[in-house]
């Protein structure tokens, strides 16, 4: 029998796994263009009943794709959800794996005779069988893998769900979804034939494209029609700033405040109106949701009492109508009103709750300082915000998150307030949150100014007197000493930041600066816009220098036809944001209206369907921001 | 995940270097297989019917989430409704219930619990059975032929590279082919089969194999042979592990690192490592001699007087909790405890001592003043705390004291070092009288944010005397339809009305 690790020893939030054979048919509805396309249909192996045990990780996405009454055709009996209690939360591979020794162990020393089977998703370590070899029970447990790459979550979001991605390989520098990240390009590629074009930056999107190319040069290429015009590759650490922003649009409010999770949220009674706490699936099917997500928060209330005076409207149809016209009413109309008569409360429920929470807690001068701080403008005063902030214990992530704002907006604390900030979070906060800081250092999120930059930050400062292209180049001498974040400049060369004195409509939003009221550009999507623009990095060569390299651009063999050449796939390497997918959304509805001819009145508007690895559900769904300071925070490696 | 069989003759051939085998372990295989086989099928346990209904929130309530709940709750597992895994005592409860036991109430098949298909490979394949005796067909393949069956998912008998050379080719092939999992299998490898010394001496001009390594040791538990590998790494380790160091590869680093005890200068990572290993102290006593050991690591200074200030905190926050366990003061019994102070942070203690000991002398110990100059806290911090806990328990006075200032004059002002728009939230919160407010809300420095805070706060004489000063009649006239009917405002603002005095503007 072989020893568990104690209870402290074990983390939470597994890596997936599922135990026990689940034979299920996935059949996953595509986004738009093929719709249920299995992904990966399993053959039946295990026969017989059996229990499954699945990672809590897991469960949302299976959730997606499956449910209980498919499962119970194959005979599954019942269903369990793998967890560790205990303080640290990461989710570990190995870990479970150990634990499921720990299992079989036991089995063996009661006498019990069972047969084991382990489901790896999205791929199997060697690392894990090496443990299933160490514990004794390699060839007591047979393995699988299902290869579950792309979970779509709406009409234009593919996920990787794989919410460990960002620390693994940018806190822990380990490549093991590198080449889970090309599987998923390969896969899409053979789903919707070649890509014409791949655009990328960053060092793990190279490898991912690397590792896609190898991949598909295993296999023959088929020759099938494009769907797919462009791909582009963007490593979430060269941008870092936008995850640190409060979102603003709905969608990103409501993942702000009630985290959605793989497409769903949970909806507590103060929203639900009734005892219990529901879970929704937000996506646009929800007719109401999918013309209120990529608003500005400020439209919403507006948008919805329109919403309900229409109902009205509609529900005042039934007066004056005979018998016949009130049996049509009903079997046509009513049960639509009906639904969205329910969606409408519900998300005047969650807008009102968002209000609540967000009025109490000053919500304003947290935009006002994030405002200040992206636009480099009255710094000590932002300081002050953020110390304020930590003196009364507000939310322990939002102070992190303002710290890491702070510190990547200005590259780098001077010695003096890096050491009195971090002294008062800790005094606030707990002194273990060293391991915190120790995270934020390593990804560079939270660090002092060293010499070097000191020098650099001055000469950006000179740069504004003089003029921007002496401060470029001296910025550039120094950007080599080091990796660092070169937010100031990149802002000048990118316009991120709007002329702050002329009002910002946020009715009629003019670019995709409307995500944070007017007040910045998300970095990542000016970027993605830029090199679209200009079909390259030509002339992007000074931004690209300041993000750290590692760009490329690559055209295919096969052209893709106009139709195909609009939709664009944006992969983001580690999560992204609502804020981002808004803003894409944004830039997808631009490009067409510029692309189109204006006698091409049916050209079918397509936006940009966008992918992501990792946090996706993770980040661009989930815990966009958490997944990167809930895991930094403690979890030190 | 079929195999072609040429691999799997190749796999088996491949393991001749393999000195000895698991026959005992096969033939134990046997056994459970007939073992097995003779099971009669279990009887079913409880089959619940899941009907498959859909609420109104869209949740089919068949959904997997939810079955898992009926499924925990009917095991017994607490409200929670999850299998807790943590540890010996949970796996025993889920043995005993029927989660465990009705596992795979399979069928009777022919197969045995073994691989069932080509994918129960390892790397290393002395976890199967060599078969030796066929003849070794395999050919010459180099380090980066095995690199690249390994990225198809393939086993490879690593064993055949023995020679440093080769082991070294391996590495750099698997970290050049950017497979985090080929890296964490070759690193496997060499852990086994070379000793601590070369290995660590070798990955220290390897950076990204490095962060594999130190990743799969901290994953795996491993945290002695971690600890040694920083040992090992000396000052280097922070850069060595750094990401920058990972994406130059510095393939110039001195390979020797520098020798335990010679170091100047410590990074942190080893520290931190041990230090890490106090969030799973919970007895106070335990931890608090922990963190006392931990001083003895070399911290920087900076970090080294953190952790001394948790030790002390700690042991005041022990000292608290003996003495007010069974305090009888009165502050007490109108105010009971709802939690220990046990391990709170420094803040959430010093707002215990402004709420149950203030105004003690500053030598006592459990005076927050004393705390304040222990743990050197800064003027806002302690302003802010002191008056969120006096507020919290309305003693007014207090909080008018914490404001006291003397201008040059002799006049008293009062002083805050925070925005008095923050001290107005502040007070809201505890929600404090009207009258309190308003004497804040007047000293709010804008004049547009002092109207809308006013105005918020219904301090009516402000928003009054205000609309008086600008002697905006019709700005009055409208504010006394948002008064209550009959109040003093009310008349108040009546009687401005009916003042010939004024001369309004409008």
């Amino acid at each position: 029998m072989s020893s568990l690790p104690s209870a402290s020893h074990h983390r939470s939030a597994f890596r997936r796994k599922v135990e026990a054979q689940s034979r299920k048919e996935c059949q996953v509805p595509w986004p738009r263009s093929l719709p249920g396309r299995r992904l990966s249909p399993r053959k039946p192996q295990l026969p017989g009943k059996k229990d499954l045990f699945i990672e809590a990780d897991l469960m949302s996405p299976l959730d997606r794709i499956a449910n209980v009454s498919i499962l119970k055709q194959h005979d599954v009996d019942k269903l369990y959800k793998v967890e560790y209690k205990s303080i640290i939360s990461t989710s570990d591979q190995i870990r479970t794996v150990t634990w499921i020794c720990g299992v079989v162990n036991a089995d063996k020393a009661a006498g019990k005779f069972r047969r084991y089977k382990i489901i790896f998703a999205p791929q199997k370590f060697y690392a894990c069988e090496t443990v299933l070899e160490e514990k004794g029970v390699f060839g007591n447990v047979s393995m699988d893998e299902w290869a579950f790459h792309l979970l779509p979550l709406d009409d234009d979001i593919i996920s990787l769900e794989l919410p460990e991605f960002f620390r693994d390989n940018y806190l822990a520098g380990d490549l093991r979804w590198v080449r889970t990240a090309g599987s998923a390009l390969h896969l899409l590629q053979s789903i919707y034939g070649p890509f014409s074009k791949v655009y990328g930056i960053g060092r793990c999107s190279k490898m991912a494209y690397e590792s896609w190319k190898e991949q598909a040069k295993e296999e023959e290429q088929n020759n099938q029609n494009s769907e797919i015009g462009n791909v582009f590759l963007l490593d979430r650490d060269v941008d870092l700033v936008t995850p640190m922003c409060s979102q603003v649009v709905y969608e990103g409010l409501v993942d702000d405040i009630f985290r959605i999770k793989c497409g769903c949220v949970e909806f507590g009674p103060d929203v639900s109106s009734s005892d219990n706490s529901i879970k929704v699936m937000l996506n646009s099917q929800d007719k109401v949701f999918n013309e209120i997500r990529n608003e500005h928060f400020s439209n919403v209330f507006s948008f919805l009492s329109q919403k309900a005076r229409n109902l009205q409207v509609a529900y005042d149809k039934r007066r004056g109508m005979d018998i016949k016209q009130m049996k049509t009413f009903v079997s046509e109309e009513l049960k639509g009103l009906k639904q969205e008569h329910r969606l409408l409360s519900l998300h005047i429920s969650a807008s009102e709750s968002i209000m609540k929470k967000k009025t109490k807690q000053d919500f304003q001068e947290l935009l006002k300082t994030e405002h200040s701080l992206l636009e480099g403008f009255e710094i000590r005063e932002c300081i002050s915000f953020i110390e304020v902030h930590i003196n009364r214990q507000v939310s322990m992530t939002e102070s992190l998150r303002l710290l890491c704002l702070l510190s990547l907006t200005e590259n780098g604390l001077l010695p003096k307030e890096y050491r009195s900030l971090k002294t008062q979070f800790l005094q606030s906060y707990g002194v273990e949150h060293l391991l915190t800081f120790a995270n934020l250092k390593q990804l560079g999120l939270f660090v002092e100014q060293q010499q070097g930059e000191t020098l650099a930050v001055m000469e950006n400062k000179v740069g504004k007197l003089v003029n921007d292209k002496t401060a470029g180049k001296l910025t550039d001498a120094f950007s080599s000493l080091a990796r660092k974040n070169n937010f100031r400049a990149l802002s000048r060369k990118l316009n991120l930041v709007p002329k702050s004195n002329d009002e910002y409509d946020l009715h009629l939003p003019k670019d995709m600066a409307y995500v944070f009221s007017g007040a910045y550009i998300p970095l990542s999507c000016k970027l993605i816009e830029q090199v679209l623009e200009r079909d390259g990095w030509a002339g992007l060569e000074e931004v690209a220098k300041l993000l750290n390299g590692n760009e490329f651009a690559v055209s295919g063999k096969n052209r893709a036809n106009n139709e195909a050449q609009r939709v664009i796939v944006v992969m983001f390497l580690g999560g992204c944001t609502f804020s981002e997918i808004s803003a894409l959304r944004f830039l997808g509805k631009e490009r067409v209206s510029l692309v189109d001819a204006p006698s091409d009145t049916e050209a079918p508007f397509e936006e940009e369907k966008i992918s992501q690895s990792s946090e996706v559900t993770g980040a661009i769904l989930a815990y966009h921001i958490r997944p990167y300071l809930d895991d930094m925070r403690i979890t030190s490696n | 995940m079929m195999k072609s069989r040429s691999d799997e003759e190749e796999y088996w051939n491949a393991s001749k270097f393999q000195a000895f085998t698991f026959d005992d372990e096969d033939d134990e295989l046997r056994e459970s297989k007939l073992a097995f086989e003779s099971l009669a099928q279990l009887p079913d346990g409880d089959d619940r019917d899941h009907v498959e209904e859909v609420s109104w929130s869209g949740e089919p309530v068949g959904s997997i989430s939810r079955s898992v709940r009926e499924a925990a709750a009917a095991a017994g597992q607490g409200t929670e409704g999850e299998v807790a895994c943590s540890g010996r005592a949970d796996l025993e409860k889920v043995n005993s219930g029927y989660s465990l036991s009705s596992l795979f109430k399979g069928r009777k098949v022919g197969g045995v619990a073994a691989p069932l298909d080509g994918s129960g490979r390892a790397v290393a394949p002395e976890i199967r059975r060599p078969r030796s005796e066929k003849e070794d067909l395999l050919g010459d393949w180099s380090p980066e032929d095995a690199v690249s069956k390994m990225r198809q998912g393939k086993t490879v008998p690593l064993e055949r590279f023995r020679r440093l050379r080769d082991k070294l080719v391996l590495l750099d092939a698997s970290v050049d082919a950017r497979d985090g999992n080929v890296i964490t299998a070759v690193l496997i490898f060499l852990k086994k089969s070379l000793s601590k010394e070369v290995l660590f001496g070798e990955l220290a001009s390897r950076p990204t194999a490095l962060r594999h390594l130190v990743a799969y040791l901290s994953e795996s538990g491993d945290h002695a042979l971690l600890a040694e590998l920083y040992r090992a790494l000396g000052r280097d380790e922070d850069a060595a592990v750094s990401p920058t160091g990972c994406a130059a590869e510095y393939a110039l680093r001195s390979k020797s690192g520098t020798p335990p005890g010679l170091c100047v200068v410590v990074s942190p990572r080893r520290q931190l490592l041990r230090y890490k290993e106090h969030l799973n102290v919970t007895d106070e006593k335990e931890k608090r001699d922990f963190l006392k050991s931990c001083l003895s690591l070399q911290f920087s200074a900076e970090d080294q007087v953190h952790l001394r200030d948790q030790v002390s905190l700690l042991e005041r926050q022990m000292l608290l909790e003996a003495t007010d366990r069974q305090a009888e003061a009165e502050i007490f019994r109108r105010f009971p405890r709802r939690a220990s102070v046990l391990h709170v942070p420094l803040v959430t203690t010093l707002y215990y001592c402004c709420f149950y000991h203030y105004g003690q002398p500053e030598g006592n110990l459990s005076s927050p003043q004393n705390l304040r100059n222990s743990f050197k806290i800064s003027e806002k911090q302690f302003f802010v705390t002191a008056l969120s806990a006096r507020a919290k328990q309305k003693s007014w006075s207090d909080v008018d004291a914490l404001f006291a200032g003397r201008s040059w004059l002799g006049f008293t002002r009062k002083k805050s070092p925070l925005a008095f728009r923050v001290v107005v939230d502040i007070l809201h919160r505890s929600s404090a009288p009207v009258h309190v407010l308003q004497e804040y809300v007047a000293l709010v420095e804008d004049g547009q944010v002092r109207m809308a805070l006013a105005q918020k706060h219904k301090c009516h004489d402000l928003v009054i005397n205000a609309y008086r000063d600008l002697k905006d009649r019709r700005l009055l006239l409208g504010y006394r339809g948002k008064v209550e009917a009959g109040s003093a405002a009310e008349r108040k603002i009546d009687e401005l009305l009916d003042n010939s005095q004024i001369r309004w503007k409008n």
